[in-house]
């Protein structure tokens, strides 16, 4: 084994590799509910090629390689599930290319969400990406590579599929490059006209490779922003409110919240409508014809907008919205975990129900949210459970609340989002035989080793 | 803070990770994590690794310990975490150094500051009857004075503290203030001693300083160093303090208000480094600016990161001494030179000699000596008083 610490120190610098045991304490958990295993390794590369040594030396030595950004997905994704070397990305932060006229960026794969808006912010203020709502250190790579949504997702999908190509070692530490930018210097298209490689590596969970650039799409960032919230006690209701509101193509964000505490939200589900625009004209004209896609629902009786106080839009406009993270601190327990199916707006209804369901069975707190994904063909839902981590037995409770929630979600005809592996197994498990088959080949293929991040997409 | 209150609260950080940045996620803002970069050596590390250490699910080990003492308690977490406990996360750092200080399980350099500390009445271990060696007939205070000036440890030993020890002492003479000085009968202020732990020490310190404070008669202090300014505005007085205290940034900017110090021509651009124990701990910003902005010819620019969001000079609890966070690049205070150096300022104004020495020595480290320098704020103002 200090073989192994050796020959890390050797590629990395002896400062950024530890087999102490504080490190691999830490690094082989998450803030969320699956077991953790403790890894052998922390490593923290600086360049492809140390990525690329690092990879060669697990093949030699048979050795898994976890590679994290932020570890903030929540689902157990970064945990060693089988012991060796997590490969924290963090240190991998460099921005390397903006072109303004084809609108996309290039980074390194430990570039933060965070650190990108606010250099597009300072050097490019007409330009920005899609944050999701995670915290600000949650990576590029990572996102993309579990298929996150962010603010944009209404307008142009998940932000997967916002990805203009990759950089990618792959399990057996060859660097390749995905989309246009294997072909020339640029970087606008992960892949037609050629065939599209990228699904080699978005949605495997770091089993297929490790992402050492991303190349993503930039959009317009416009001048001014407005939130309104419409508001109904009515579940079953919502999914015709989204299509509504979603026929008229004017809105940046939707998202769909309900929660029982504080307990003036209790009951109701509450529809943020987020506008943005160039002007005031374009702004209220924008506004006017989501009042007017939603009047049937006033005149009924069956929804209102509600009234968004000035101090409140600052929070709700945030982006990350820093105050979601405190969900995890409602109850002065310190955790939350959702799991966050994707789903057909029709399930909607369902789903709300459940989430409440589960939290009254489990005794545990809930939150239920959902994201509109591009102008309403699917949407994320999320059943989320606070519970205190100093209490095993919540902890427990929660996490069986969770794992319901999967299955009653992929009954339903859902598809689990960044799923653990517990959810993994339920996917598995209904996915198509040849389905299976063929990822099982792809995976086998790749990584004959079986060395990335082992114990996750594993059909045994 | 005892061990019962920190323990039982310790479980709720979520580890989030807002606390590496600042308000603006323009890069991180954790001194520790940024020198070091393992996610252990973040505020939610070492919260977490904390918590496995009360749970017995890791061992104490001397890199746990300095993990936990490479935080330069600096604040920035507290500003940034968005839950209901920010407000006491160095309160929870500070409760489990004191645990580890209970049992005697702390780093060698750190066992060396509070050696020092009870031995000699300073952490760089140096002669007490050195104290006042820079103060060259400086008046010692007697009853009556308006001020006792509080040096401070860095203020009487260190030689670039000393220099602006120097300083203020012929501003606030040339200004008419009626103060004067402990002398060698100075003691430590104690505020590295609390936020390293050591409670009994802090106590023993704290005491003997009122006590003498009180059988001087003294009224009013005015602190040289933010941290013993810190510790005698929020410490002191649960421990029976019944003074004022000002910061010489505060005393300084009245004076040149009232025009007791006039301030000619000093053509200079000037950056600021906010002190974590005047800004953030106290939010005193403005003083220092409004001096500054008082020199005619000054042209003050300011760092991306300022003010709530100032990047800390990696000198807090203790470490301009223990240095727990020096041999890179990537040391705060050498960041926080190159981030000055950006702003093409060619001075780097500060309000504290633990920033002072740990940015001078910087500089050099950075190779910008001839590009850029560190002056106190006192400094400055006595170049600049006509």
């Amino acid at each position: 084994m200090s073989d192994i610490l050796e020959a890390l120190a050797k590629i990395v610098g002896k400062d950024y590799v530890s087999n102490h045991h504080e490190e691999r304490y830490f690094y082989g958990r998450d803030p969320g509910l699956m077991t953790p295993h403790e890894a052998d390794y922390v490593v923290m590369p600086k360049t492809p090629e140390e990525v690329q040594d690092i990879v060669k030396l697990a093949n030699r030595e048979k050795v898994p390689v976890v590679p994290k950004g932020a570890g903030l997905a929540l689902t157990g994704l970064i945990i060693p599930l089988k012991g060796g070397i997590v490969m924290d990305m963090k240190r991998m932060d460099k921005i390397l290319e903006i072109n303004e006229g084809a609108r996309y960026v290039v980074v390194e794969g430990g570039v933060s969400q965070g650190v990108l808006k606010e250099y597009l912010n300072e050097h490019y203020p007409n330009l920005r990406h899609s944050v999701p709502e995670s915290p600000p250190i949650t990576t590029i790579a990572a996102n993309v590579a579990i298929h996150g949504q962010g603010r944009l997702t209404n307008q142009y999908g998940f932000n997967s599929d916002m990805v203009n190509g990759l950089e990618v070692v792959l399990p057996t530490g060859e660097i390749c490059k995905i989309g246009s930018c294997s072909v020339g210097k640029y970087w606008f298209s992960k892949g037609p006209p050629l065939p599209d490689l990228s699904g080699l590596f978005l949605g495997w969970l770091g089993t297929t490779g490790v992402i050492t650039k991303v190349g993503l799409k930039l959009y317009p960032k416009k001048k001014m922003k407005d939130l309104e919230i419409f508001v109904t006690d009515d579940e079953d209701l919502v999914p015709g409110i989204i299509c509504k509101i979603t026929h008229t193509e004017m809105v940046e964000d939707i998202g769909i919240w309900a929660q029982e505490r504080p307990l003036m939200f209790r009951g109701n589900y509450h529809i943020n409508i987020f506008i943005t625009a160039d002007s005031e004209d374009e702004l209220e004209m924008k506004r006017k014809m989501v009042y007017d896609s939603v009047q049937e629902y006033v005149d009924n009786k069956e929804a209102g907008f509600m009234n968004v106080t000035l101090d409140m839009k600052p929070d709700f406009m945030d982006n990350p919205q820093k105050s979601m993270t405190s969900f995890a601190d409602v109850r002065r327990g310190g955790g939350f975990e959702y799991a966050g199916p994707i789903i057909p707006m029709e399930l909607y209804p369902d789903c709300a129900r459940k989430v409440a369901e589960l939290a009254i069975k489990h005794k545990v707190v809930y939150g239920g949210s959902g994201r509109v994904i591009q102008g309403g063909h699917c949407m994320m839902f999320s059943f989320a459970y606070t519970f205190n981590r100093a209490d095993l037995d919540e902890m427990g409770r929660a996490r069986k609340a969770l794992y319901e929630a999967a299955e009653f979600v992929a009954d339903k005809g859902g598809v689990l989002w960044k799923p653990n592996i517990d959810e993994q197994k339920i996917m598995m498990e209904r996915m198509d035989p040849n389905t299976l088959k063929l990822m099982t080949k792809i995976k086998e293929l790749l990584d004959p080793n079986g060395i990335m991040n082992p114990g996750n997409w594993e059909v045994k | 803070m005892q061990q019962q209150d920190y323990a039982s609260q310790i479980h709720r950080c979520f580890r989030c990770g807002y606390c590496k940045f600042p308000t603006k996620y323009v890069d991180f803002n954790c001194p520790s994590y940024k020198r070091f970069r393992f996610d252990t050596y973040s505020t939610g590390g070492r919260l977490w690794l904390t918590k496995a250490w009360l749970e017995n699910s890791i061992e104490w080990s001397e890199r746990l310990a300095e993990i936990l003492y490479a935080c330069t308690t600096c604040k920035n977490c507290v500003e940034q975490c968005p839950m209901r406990f920010a407000p006491d996360i160095v309160d929870w750092i500070v409760g489990a150094r004191s645990d580890m200080v209970e049992k005697g399980k702390i780093p060698p350099r750190v066992a060396r500051f509070f050696e020092a500390v009870h031995g000699y009445g300073n952490p760089l271990k140096l002669l007490r009857s050195d104290r006042a060696a820079w103060a060259n007939g400086t008046k010692i205070y007697a009853p009556g004075d308006e001020y006792l000036l509080y040096v401070g440890c860095l203020g009487s030993y260190d030689e670039n503290a000393q220099r602006m020890a120097k300083s203020l002492v012929s501003v606030m003479g040339a200004a008419g203030v009626s103060f004067g000085i402990l002398g060698s009968d100075e003691e430590c202020c104690g505020n590295e001693v609390y936020m390293l732990g050591e409670m009994g020490l802090f106590q023993t310190l704290v005491e003997k300083n009122n006590q003498k404070f009180k059988e001087l008669g003294v009224e009013k202090i005015v602190a040289l160093c933010p941290h013993g300014y810190n510790a005698m505005k929020n410490r002191y007085p649960a421990l029976g303090a019944s003074f004022e205290v000002y910061h010489y940034t505060q005393l300084l900017n009245d004076l040149v208000k009232e025009n007791r110090v006039k301030l000619s021509r000093n053509k200079a651009k000037v950056t600021y480094q906010d002190p974590c124990f005047l800004g953030r701990y106290n939010k005193i910003y403005d003083e220092p600016r409004q001096i500054l902005r008082s020199i005619p010819g000054v042209e003050l620019v300011e760092m991306k990161r300022n003010r709530k969001d100032a990047f800390c000079c990696g000198g807090g609890s203790g470490n301009f001494v223990t240095d727990l966070l020096a041999g890179s690049e990537d040391s705060p205070a050498r960041v926080r030179i190159r981030e000055a150096y950006e702003t093409g300022a060619d001075t780097l104004a500060v309000a504290c000699p633990s920033c002072l020495t740990m940015l001078t020595d910087a500089v050099k480290a950075e190779d910008l000596d001839d590009k850029l320098v560190v002056k106190d704020i006192s400094q400055i103002v006595k170049e600049s008083a006509s």
